[in-house]
C-alpha cells in the first residue's frame, strides 16, 4: 500500500513537474471575449486589438514567446464560467483577460482568483469587483462601471440640463451606470425604465420612447451597448426627438456603432454628447500610434473595447517584462502591475488600492471627420484623476 | 397627455401584436396545420431580414428591396422543406425540434460567415423615417403605422386564402386527413412545400419589417420565436384567428406592462421596489398569462373547431 502511495506521488511529481516545465517556456494568455450571437463585432474588435499589440510587442514577454488562447462566452454568465474553467483548468495560463460583460466576469472571477492566476478585465467593472469583491490577482484596464455616468452627469450639470429620463438594460452594468448618473446629476429623474437584456433582449424601445417623449424631459440618458445601440439610435431618430429630447449617452455611440449608423443615416446622433476615459483622438504617444496602425490594418477607427484590450496586453507586459519571465513570481509581477507602468492609450495613469485605474474622463461629442467618417471628438476633461466610489469598500 | 401616451401605447402594442402575428401564422401553418415542429421559423425571420438589408444595399431603394426578398425568403423556405423537413413529418416531434434545432445553428453559422457578425442596418427612405400627427398631439413613426398597414392586409389576405379558397380547402383538408387527401389525387407533398414557403414568406416579412428598427442581426430569430410559441398556445394550436388575436393580446400586454406596470406598483409599494420589481415583472407577464392559460384552458383561447 505505502509503495503504491509512493509511486502515484512520484507520478504525480512527474506530470506537475513537466506541467511547469511547458509552461515556463511561454507566457500563456487566456482571453475571453463574445466571438458569436450578435455582440461578436464587439469581440472582433478586441481580438484584433489584442493581435494588434502583440504585434507591436513582437510576441515576446520577458524574453519569452506568448501564446494566446481566445475563448467565446457567447454573450452568456454561464458559457463564460464554463470557457474560463478550461483555461484555468485544461491550458493552465498564467493570466486571464478580457471580459466584455459585467455579468459574466462576475460569474468567472472566482475560478480565476481561486487558482492563484491574474485577472485582467478588459472592460467589465462591476461594483462588486471595485469594491466589497476586489482581489489582490484582479486588475482593469478599463474603469469602473459608476465612473462614465458620473461624468455625464456632471456634463449635464455644466449643460445645465435640469430633468432627465433614464433608459438602461436591466442588468449588473446597467444598473451600475444608472447608479452613476444619479449620483453626480443635480436636476431631476423624471422617469427611468430598466428593460431586458440578455440573449432575447428587449430591442424594440417603443414603449419607452412614448414614455420619454411625455415625460417632458429636457434630455434622455442612455446606456445601450452592443448590437441594441443601433436600435435604439434607429428608433429615436424615427421617433423624431433630436431637438425635444437632446441625446446623453454612455458605452453606447462608438466606433462599432457610427459606421452603421451612417450607413443607415442616422443623422440625429451628430453633435450628441457623451463622455469616456478614452477617444481616439487623444493626443497622447501610445494612442497615436495605436489609432494608426490599427486603422491601417483593419480599415475602421478602434473602438473602446479595442482600445482596453490593447492595454491589457500592455499591462501583462510589464509585470512579465519586471520579473524577467519568471512567472512564479506573483508578488514581483504584482507590484509591477500596481505601478501601472507601461505605454497606456490613456495617457498616464494610476492604480487605486482595489486596482482600478484613476483616471481622466473626458465628454466627447459625435462629428464627421475629414475623410466623412463619423467618430468622437474631446471636448474638456469632465473629471480629473478620479477614484471610483467603491475603492473605500476594498479592504487591501 | 395622459389619454394621449395611452392612445400611442395601444398603437405600439398594436405594431408589436401585428409583427408577431406575422410570424406566428407562418408557425401554425406548419405547426397547427402540417404538425411539423419548426423551431428554425425564427431562422428565416433572420433571413428574410439580411435578404432585405443586402437587397436595399444594392437596389437603393427599401421598398424595392421588400418585393424582391418575399419570393426570395419563400425560395429558401421552398428548398429548407424539400431538403430537410419533408425526410421529417412521420418522425415524432422531438425528431423535428432537434432537426430544426440544428438548422438554426447550421443557418446561423451561415449568415455570420456571409454577412459577418456584425450585423446590418436598413435605410429607410426620408418618407418612412418621419412622424405623422393622427390627431391634435398625438404623433407617431410613419413606419410603425406601416408596419401595422402591411400586418393587417397579410392578415385578411390568409383568412381569405385558408377560408375561401381551393387552396385553403385543400390546405385544410391536408392536414385533417393526408392519406386521404393525397387518395383523392391531391399532391399532398408539393401542398405542403408550398403552404411550408408561405410560412416562410410571412416569417422573412416580419423580419424584413423589423429590421429597419432593430437592425438585422444573427439570433434575431431565437430572440423571438419563444414569444411566437407562447402566442400560438394562448390562441389555440391551428387556429389562424387564434394566432391573431393572442397576437394582439401579446403585443398589448407587454408594452402596457412596460409602460405602465412601475407606476401600479408604485401605488403600493416604494418608489425604489418598484423600479426594481417592475421589469422583471413586466418581462414575465406573457408567460404568467400562457400559464394561467394552460392551467384553466388548456387547448388556447380560441381553438379551431374541427380537430
Amino acid at each position: 500500500m505505502k509503495k503504491l502511495l509512493t509511486s502515484a506521488t512520484v507520478a504525480a511529481a512527474l506530470t506537475l513537474g513537466t506541467q511547469a516545465v511547458n509552461a515556463a517556456d511561454q507566457v500563456k494568455i487566456g482571453f475571453i471575449t463574445t466571438l458569436t450571437t450578435g455582440a461578436a463585432s464587439i469581440g472582433k474588435d478586441q481580438e484584433n486589438a489584442v493581435n494588434l499589440a502583440l504585434e507591436h510587442i513582437d510576441n515576446t514577454m520577458g524574453g519569452k514567446p506568448v501564446e494566446l488562447i481566445m475563448a467565446d462566452d457567447g454573450f452568456k454568465p454561464e458559457v463564460g464560467k464554463q470557457a474560463t474553467d478550461k483555461l484555468v483548468k485544461q491550458d493552465d495560463v498564467d493570466f486571464v483577460a478580457g471580459y466584455i460583460w459585467s455579468h459574466v466576469l462576475l460569474a468567472s472571477r472566482k475560478s480565476v482568483l481561486d487558482s492563484g492566476k491574474f485577472l485582467i478585465s478588459a472592460n467589465a467593472g462591476p461594483s462588486p469587483v471595485a469594491g466589497k469583491l476586489c482581489h489582490e490577482n484582479f486588475f482593469s484596464t478599463s474603469w469602473q462601471n459608476d465612473q462614465t455616468p458620473m461624468a455625464m452627469g456632471e456634463t449635464l450639470n455644466k449643460k445645465g440640463v435640469k430633468s432627465l429620463y433614464v433608459m438602461a438594460p436591466n442588468y449588473a452594468a446597467g444598473k451600475d451606470m444608472v447608479a452613476g448618473v444619479e449620483r453626480t446629476f443635480k436636476g431631476e429623474i423624471v422617469g427611468k425604465d430598466l428593460t431586458k437584456w440578455g440573449k432575447d433582449a428587449q430591442l424594440d424601445f417603443s414603449a419607452e420612447l412614448a414614455k420619454a417623449k411625455a415625460s417632458g424631459a429636457e434630455g434622455i440618458f442612455v446606456f445601450y451597448p452592443g448590437k441594441a445601440a443601433g436600435a435604439f439610435i434607429k428608433q429615436y431618430e424615427q421617433a423624431g426627438l433630436k431637438d425635444s429630447l437632446p441625446l446623453y449617452t454612455v458605452f453606447t455611440i462608438d466606433s462599432l456603432s457610427l459606421p452603421k449608423l451612417k450607413e443607415g443615416g442616422m443623422k440625429s446622433v451628430l453633435g450628441s454628447s457623451m463622455t469616456q476615459f478614452w477617444s481616439p483622438d487623444l493626443d497622447v504617444p501610445a494612442n497615436n500610434k495605436f489609432v494608426a496602425d490599427f486603422r491601417e490594418k483593419y480599415g475602421n477607427y478602434p473602438s473602446f473595447y479595442a482600445a482596453q484590450a490593447y492595454d491589457s496586453i500592455m499591462l501583462i507586459k510589464s509585470a512579465v517584462d519586471s520579473v524577467d519571465g519568471n512567472l512564479d513570481d506573483m508578488d514581483g509581477m504584482r507590484a509591477a502591475m500596481q505601478k501601472a507602468d507601461f505605454p497606456s492609450i490613456r495617457g498616464e495613469f494610476s492604480y487605486g488600492n482595489n486596482h482600478m485605474p484613476i483616471q481622466n474622463f473626458y465628454s466627447r461629442t459625435v462629428v464627421e471627420d475629414e475623410d466623412g467618417n463619423w467618430t468622437t471628438q474631446i471636448d474638456q476633461v469632465v473629471l480629473e484623476n478620479h477614484q471610483d466610489v467603491y475603492a473605500s469598500e476594498c479592504t487591501l | 397627455m395622459e389619454t394621449s401616451i395611452l392612445f400611442i401605447q395601444l398603437l405600439n402594442g398594436l405594431q408589436l401584436g401585428i409583427l408577431l402575428f406575422l410570424l406566428s401564422a407562418g408557425l401554425t401553418l406548419t405547426f397547427g396545420i402540417m404538425d411539423f415542429v419548426n423551431l428554425a421559423h425564427g431562422a428565416l425571420y433572420m433571413l428574410g431580414a439580411f435578404f432585405c438589408a443586402t437587397l436595399t444595399l444594392y437596389t437603393g431603394s427599401f421598398i424595392l428591396a421588400v418585393l424582391l426578398a418575399i419570393p426570395l425568403t419563400a425560395l429558401a423556405g421552398f428548398i429548407l422543406e424539400k431538403l430537410v423537413v419533408q425526410h421529417l413529418y412521420d418522425r415524432d416531434h422531438l425528431d423535428h425540434v432537434l432537426a430544426t434545432f440544428g438548422l438554426i445553428l447550421c443557418i446561423d453559422t451561415m449568415v455570420h460567415i456571409i454577412w459577418g457578425p456584425e450585423g446590418m442596418a436598413i435605410p429607410l427612405p426620408d418618407f418612412l423615417n418621419s412622424q405623422v400627427e393622427l390627431l391634435p398631439g398625438i404623433v407617431f413613426p410613419t413606419f410603425r403605422l406601416l408596419i401595422i398597414a402591411i400586418g393587417l392586409i397579410a392578415a385578411a389576405g390568409l383568412y381569405i386564402l385558408v377560408n375561401h379558397t381551393r387552396l385553403g380547402m385543400l390546405i385544410r383538408a391536408g392536414a385533417s386527413n393526408r392519406t386521404m387527401v393525397g387518395a383523392l389525387g391531391v399532391d399532398i407533398r408539393t401542398l405542403f412545400s408550398g403552404v411550408f414557403a408561405l410560412g416562410a414568406a410571412l416569417a422573412g416579412l416580419a423580419g424584413m419589417l423589423i429590421a429597419p428598427i432593430t437592425e438585422a442581426s444573427i439570433g434575431m430569430g431565437s430572440d423571438i420565436i419563444i414569444t411566437t410559441f407562447v402566442v400560438i398556445i394562448i390562441g389555440g394550436v391551428g387556429s389562424m384567428k387564434g394566432a391573431f388575436l393572442a397576437a394582439l393580446i401579446i403585443g398589448l400586454i407587454d408594452t402596457f406592462g412596460r409602460s405602465f406596470l412601475d407606476d401600479i406598483f408604485k401605488l403600493v409599494m416604494s418608489s425604489e421596489a418598484a423600479e426594481t420589481a417592475a421589469p422583471a415583472v413586466s418581462a414575465m407577464l406573457i408567460y404568467i398569462l400562457m400559464a394561467v392559460i394552460l392551467a384553466f384552458r388548456p387547448q388556447g383561447l380560441f381553438p379551431p373547431l374541427t380537430r
